[in-house]
């Protein structure tokens, strides 16, 4: 059985449910086996490294890919059959810009909401309501390709939910932006959050997966772990303990030897030290290690989880299962 | 249906705009045809006239002399060469310095006292019963890997000598009389516009809209785009409606340059013009969606393009006559949307041909217009894989 901490919330109503949704790309298996649970109104996150499956993970689940294996629910809907009753509610911004370099931004919007079939009436007010919401009302008339990351970005996300979809997928939406626009980028989707529509994000970057009411680490195209990061990190299965004193480097290396230290990363002058959870009191048994630093326990980030559930340094069940890791 | 409506002219005005601002590509759309148009125009004559060739003369008389004026005469030739032996003639033809030499053989007096083209010989000769073989007066050495150079010269073969005797040229009378309809003439031109439209709407119609596919795919669009609720059907037909006008705009400039530069006539009515026009212009926009159902960049489209733009130009009938071709060819050509316009439109163009007796052409070029767009929306999968 793969361990998996279970989402609090609710599981009567979910908006995405998948059973051992698989994809292979002839040898390469993108996608093993991903059991998901999405409620309705979450920002759930997918967090992992580059080629870790999650944009084909949102592939298939917009209907873009056929799954090699699995079933595949969204809002009701069975993927890949009923694929084009789901287009029309759900919203797409794909990691890459994807609307018209040589089109302004108006001229972008107008286009979507035609392909969306929105009459001129509610089109016109959506495109005002949206140019001023993403703040883009200066640039109308500007030529989408000439606009900045983020200003791209806003655009890109007000064509997606232009047509108010109950559902968004967003693929790495914050991975051309500097930090500040990606802090506004998510004030606006905890505003869509609030209005009731789901979020589909992918990410990975910490300090985005920690904003999601859940997500799922995944590695490998393989499922690691999944909860709400508060969940997530009170089950990590290790306690995290920081410390100070002279010769880190040295010191580093010597943790590393022992079977209960699962990793040890310098973070200027303290040490982060990944301990597993059946060693009682952890600060008093490094300093048996360490004898001339100081040790503090501290509250564990969503990158220890990150590293506890997908380093090389321990025995997850689900790992050796699927036998990937030595 | 008001959906799907509203979803066609949406791509429809959104391409109209991209196109506008794509100053190269629009620039291309009235140059292609335009340049083509006077480069072809002007160029393609297969009538050859004034051929440059060498002379190697032996004789040295007179009557070689006359010789080599009657044969400048005919204006099929002019000579630019002179040559001194048989070697430097032979070297000159390898070296491709000329492509024909006259060689007037030493006994050219004697030839031609024996030959029955030579004013006064036809009476004697019958008399003669033990005839001395009779040669012919001279010798064109020709390269004849150029099948137009060897087919002009040939033509001179049965020229008449009395010219050269300083005798009145009396015209034979011919087996057949030939009475040229349409283009009394002769003018290359005449039959070069037309299939010139063919060839240079084949080229940028399946080009255009391969492309403009293509690009949507390449430049990340197409995923945002198949996302959406639009139809593959609605997708295609929105991509190939303002290309449709595009082709319209072309031949309005291939056949008013043509009426301009060259007084090609358009004879036939304009609305029947305009339905053969448009029944090519879809079947050939229809072969730019397959292609870019296959194609995966831009420069495989513009590969592909010019794999169908190929035997368009040599097959349809717009360099070669159709019907000299042997079948396996014509078989080929027949399945080419260029052969079928090229029919119509030389018959709507110079002979004033009714639709009505085409029939065979426009039903072919529906049905291929019909069958590529439903193969191409099945092709267009709303998938990535």
């Amino acid at each position: 059985m793969r361990k998996s901490i279970e989402t609090p919330t609710d599981s009567k109503n979910p908006v995405i449910q998948t059973v051992g949704m698989t994809r292979r790309f002839g040898e390469a298996t993108a996608v093993n086996q991903v059991d998901l649970n999405i409620q309705k109104g979450m920002i759930y996150g997918f967090l992992g490294p580059n080629g870790c499956g999650k944009s084909t993970s949102i592939r298939m689940l917009t209907g873009l890919l056929l799954p090699s294996q699995g079933q595949i629910s969204v809002l009701g809907y069975k993927l890949p059959e009923e694929a084009e009753l789901l287009r029309p509610k759900i919203g797409y911004m794909t990691q890459k810009f994807s609307l018209y370099d040589n089109l302004s931004v108006e001229e972008n919007l107008n286009f979507v909401s035609q392909i969306y079939g929105l009459s001129k009436q509610s089109a016109h007010t959506r495109k005002e309501e949206l140019l001023h919401l993403y703040n883009l009302n200066q640039y109308r008339s500007r030529m989408a390709g000439s606009l900045s990351g983020g200003q791209k970005q806003r655009l890109a996300l007000a064509a997606a939910t232009l047509h108010k979809p109950e559902l968004l997928f967003l693929d790495e939406p914050t991975s051309a932006v500097d930090p500040e626009n990606r802090r506004d980028f998510w004030e606006h989707l905890f505003d869509l959050s609030n209005a009731g529509t789901t979020i589909l994000v992918s990410t990975h970057y910490m300090d985005e997966a920690e904003r999601c009411h859940a997500l799922a680490i995944l590695e490998k195209g393989v499922k690691r772990a999944d909860g709400t990061p508060q969940a997530l990190m009170d089950n990590m299965g290790a306690n995290v303990v920081e410390l100070s004193g002279p010769h880190l480097r040295e010191l580093k290396s010597k943790l590393l030897l022992s079977d209960d230290v699962v990793s040890a990363a310098q973070l200027g002058t303290r040490l982060r030290v990944l301990i597993r959870d059946h060693i009682p009191k952890p600060e008093k048994w490094i300093l048996n290690l360490a004898p001339q630093c100081e040790a503090e326990s501290v509250r564990p980030s969503l990158e220890d989880v990150f590293v506890m559930a997908t380093g090389h340094h321990h025995d997850e069940p689900a790992i050796t299962e699927v036998g990937h890791v030595q | 249906m008001f959906n799907s409506l509203q979803r066609v002219s949406a791509i429809v005005r959104k391409e109209l705009i991209q196109l506008s601002r794509d100053r190269m590509t629009f620039g291309m759309i009235v140059m292609i045809p335009l340049i083509q148009l006077i480069l072809f125009g002007y160029a393609i004559n297969t009538d050859v006239r004034q051929l440059p060739v060498g002379l190697l003369d032996l004789n040295q008389t007179s009557q070689s002399r006359y010789l080599t004026q009657a044969v400048e005469a005919t204006n099929a030739v002019r000579i630019q060469y002179v040559y001194y032996s048989l070697q430097e003639a032979e070297n000159a033809l390898t070296q491709g310095e000329t492509k024909a030499v006259l060689h007037i053989p030493a006994d050219l007096g004697q030839r031609l006292a024996l030959h029955p083209n030579y004013p006064g010989n036809a009476g004697r000769r019958a008399n003669w019963s033990q005839p001395s073989p009779i040669l012919p007066v001279a010798q064109w050495l020709v390269d004849g890997s150029d099948t137009m150079v060897t087919a002009a010269l040939k033509s001179l073969r049965a020229m008449p000598l009395s010219e050269i005797a300083n005798q009145f040229v009396r015209q034979p009378v011919a087996s057949f009389e030939i009475v040229q309809y349409f283009n009394p003439e002769q003018r290359s031109a005449v039959n070069v516009v037309p299939g010139l439209l063919a060839i240079i709407l084949t080229m940028t119609m399946i080009m255009f809209t391969a492309a403009a596919i293509v690009r949507e795919r390449e430049q990340g669009n197409m995923e945002f785009l198949i996302t959406t609720p639009v139809h593959p059907m609605e997708l295609m037909l929105g991509k190939i409606v303002p290309y449709v006008i595009v082709g319209l705009i072309q031949i309005a400039i291939i056949l008013g340059m043509g009426h301009l530069l060259f007084a090609v006539p358009v004879r036939g009515g304009l609305l029947t013009l305009l339905a053969a026009a448009l029944l090519f212009i879809f079947a050939s926009l229809t072969i730019g969606l397959i292609i870019s159902t296959v194609a995966k960049t831009q420069l495989q489209a513009m590969q592909m393009t010019v794999f169908i733009l190929m035997p368009s130009i040599l097959l349809s009938g717009f360099m070669f006559p159709f019907e000299a071709m042997p079948a396996p060819a014509q078989w080929i050509a027949e399945a080419l949307p260029a052969t079928h316009f090229i029919r119509l439109i030389r018959g709507i163009v110079l002979r004033d041909a009714s639709l009505t007796g085409q029939t065979f052409d426009m039903v072919w070029l529906l049905g291929f217009t019909i069958i590529g767009l439903i193969f191409a929306s099945i092709r267009f999968k709303k998938r990535l894989d």
